[in-house]
């Protein structure tokens, strides 16, 4: 019976999606802790590490080509294998901004962060959430729970807005501290864009589930 | 945008105390490519034969409901069986010229409708139309059987659209044929619908998926009597359909 070997195969490559997700999330929580902590070996580690994601995410998306390339999959198993691909991507694409967060926190060397981290931990600790119910919604095809995570894109938008309003404020009085401010507005800007591939992830099951794309 | 050529109303088809279709209820619309599916046995090709009043050649066969095409009932007696096939044409499964040759195949329909004007501009006309008339401008004379297999259906379908009917029926028109032959008919067919409306059964699901605009999904109940499930676009069928007996069998998880 070959569906059987193609449920398998469906099954399998989205177990493998979580875990790209599971090494994402790992990816921006160590980001936030080598910003913290002045980490600089643990910052190098995670650039290392997104070696391995931007692999994981080329195997899913290779294996789901060959699935709908051999099995011309129809309806949900059409919108599943769509819907993984552009999942990979986005899991992805967040691990390059842990990357990146991860370079700006080796930037900014011995110094450390301009100012006490609350809010920007605060951002780091909604996305991972928002990343972590997208794909609890995915496992569980559960449509309320996606639809939730849409609204929580809001709290990190206006964390972001305040985070913003605050550093450019320290800029305008002090104009030693641009340089420093900005390695920040980086670092906020780039989980402001984490929050945003959650919502995308959310919106992708939200049309494996419906069949429409909505925004 | 969306006129319907065909609206068919509570069709019921039986071979003696058969039922072979229940309560099939579906409008083909204009210029569409319309697919029917589903396993067979399900009555696909007994609906086909329905529409050009094909039935009625099969002594066993009842036919009730309605079939209306051009404000008038297929089904009515008062219809003549014949008027109806020139305006509702077949292509079937197997290609079927007549032992002649190529131009007196695509000539015959013109000859036996009484066709008035230049059968030679007919017959190419017509060639071209079905894309085949590079192949066999240069030995129209030549014997229809020469063809190949693919060569031979295109022909058929010229021969349908000679006599220039407003509706083509396709009863599995390329399973007897190689891939590459496959695809160009495919191609005709999408090109087709411009002129003619087309209602096509395919037991290949991403052929229906390719080439149709609708979709038609039957399935069989208990009793092996067939019914339509759902029809509709036919992207949002193979994409989102709408029941789940669809989705089982779309899938190939059909028990
Ligand atoms: N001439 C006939 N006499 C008796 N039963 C028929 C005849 N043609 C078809 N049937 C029966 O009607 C049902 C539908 O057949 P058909 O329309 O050929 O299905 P499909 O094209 O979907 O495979 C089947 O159960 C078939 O056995
Ligand atoms: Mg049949």
């Amino acid at each position: 019976m070959p569906r059987e070997n193609f449920d398998r195969e469906i099954s399998a490559v989205s177990n493998d999606l979580l875990i790209l997700g599971g090494m994402v999330d790992k990816a921006i929580e160590s980001s936030m802790i080598a910003l913290k902590n002045m980490d600089n070996q643990l910052a190098k580690d995670i650039i290392f590490q997104d070696d391995f994601i931007d692999r994981k995410q080329i195997d899913i998306e290779e294996r789901c080509n060959n699935l709908i390339a051999t099995q011309q999959p129809m309806a949900s198993d059409l919108r599943t294998l769509i819907s993984i691909i552009h999942i990979g991507v986005e899991l992805e694409r967040m691990g390059d901004y842990a990357e990146g967060i991860a370079k700006i926190a080796i930037q900014m060397g011995k110094e450390g962060p301009l100012k006490p981290l609350i809010d920007i931990p605060a951002m780091a600790d909604i996305s991972r959430d928002m990343l972590s119910k997208s794909l609890d919604s995915l496992v569980n095809r559960d449509l309320i729970a996606a639809r939730n995570v849409l609204k929580q894109d809001d709290e990190v938008d206006q964390l972001y807005q305040r985070v913003f309003q605050e550093l450019l404020g320290m800029m305008n009085a002090d104009a030693d501290v641009i340089k420093r401010a900005t390695y920040l507005l980086w670092v906020a800007h780039d989980l402001e864009r984490v929050a945003d591939r959650a919502t995308n992830v959310s919106e992708r099951v939200i049309y494996l589930i419906t069949g429409k794309l909505e925004n | 945008m969306n006129e319907s050529i065909l609206n068919v109303k509570n069709l019921n088809v039986w071979y003696r105390d058969f039922q072979a279709l229940k309560d099939v209820n579906i409008d083909i619309l204009s210029n569409k490519v319309t697919a029917l599916i589903g396993p067979s046995g399900c009555g696909k090709s007994t609906m086909l034969r329905c529409i050009n009043r094909m039935n009625d050649l099969i002594p066993d066969a009842k036919v009730h409901g309605e079939i209306n095409f051009n404000g008038e009932n297929i089904n009515s007696n008062q219809l003549d069986p014949i008027d109806i096939r020139s305006k509702i044409g077949m292509v079937f499964q197997k290609p079927n010229p007549f032992p002649k040759s190529i131009f007196d195949n695509v000539a015959f329909g013109l000859r036996i409708n009484g066709f008035k004007g230049s059968i030679e501009d007919e017959v190419e006309k017509s060639l071209k139309k079905a894309a085949l008339w590079e192949d066999v401008k240069d030995r129209l004379k030549d014997g229809a059987l020469e063809l190949s297999g693919g060569q031979q259906q295109r022909l058929c379908i010229a021969r349908t659209l000679a006599v220039n009917p407003q509706v083509m029926l396709m009863d599995e028109p390329a399973s007897a044929l190689d891939p590459i032959a496959t695809l160009a008919i495919e191609e005709l067919i999408r090109d087709l619908c411009s002129e003619v409306s087309i209602v096509i059964v395919t037991h290949n699901m991403q052929q229906a998926a390719r080439i149709s605009h609708r979709t038609a999904f039957f399935m069989v109940d208990q009793d092996r009597c067939g019914y339509m499930v759902e029809e509709g676009e036919t992207n949002q069928i193979f994409t989102d359909p709408q029941d789940e007996r669809t989705e089982s069998y779309i899938t190939g998880r059909f028990s």
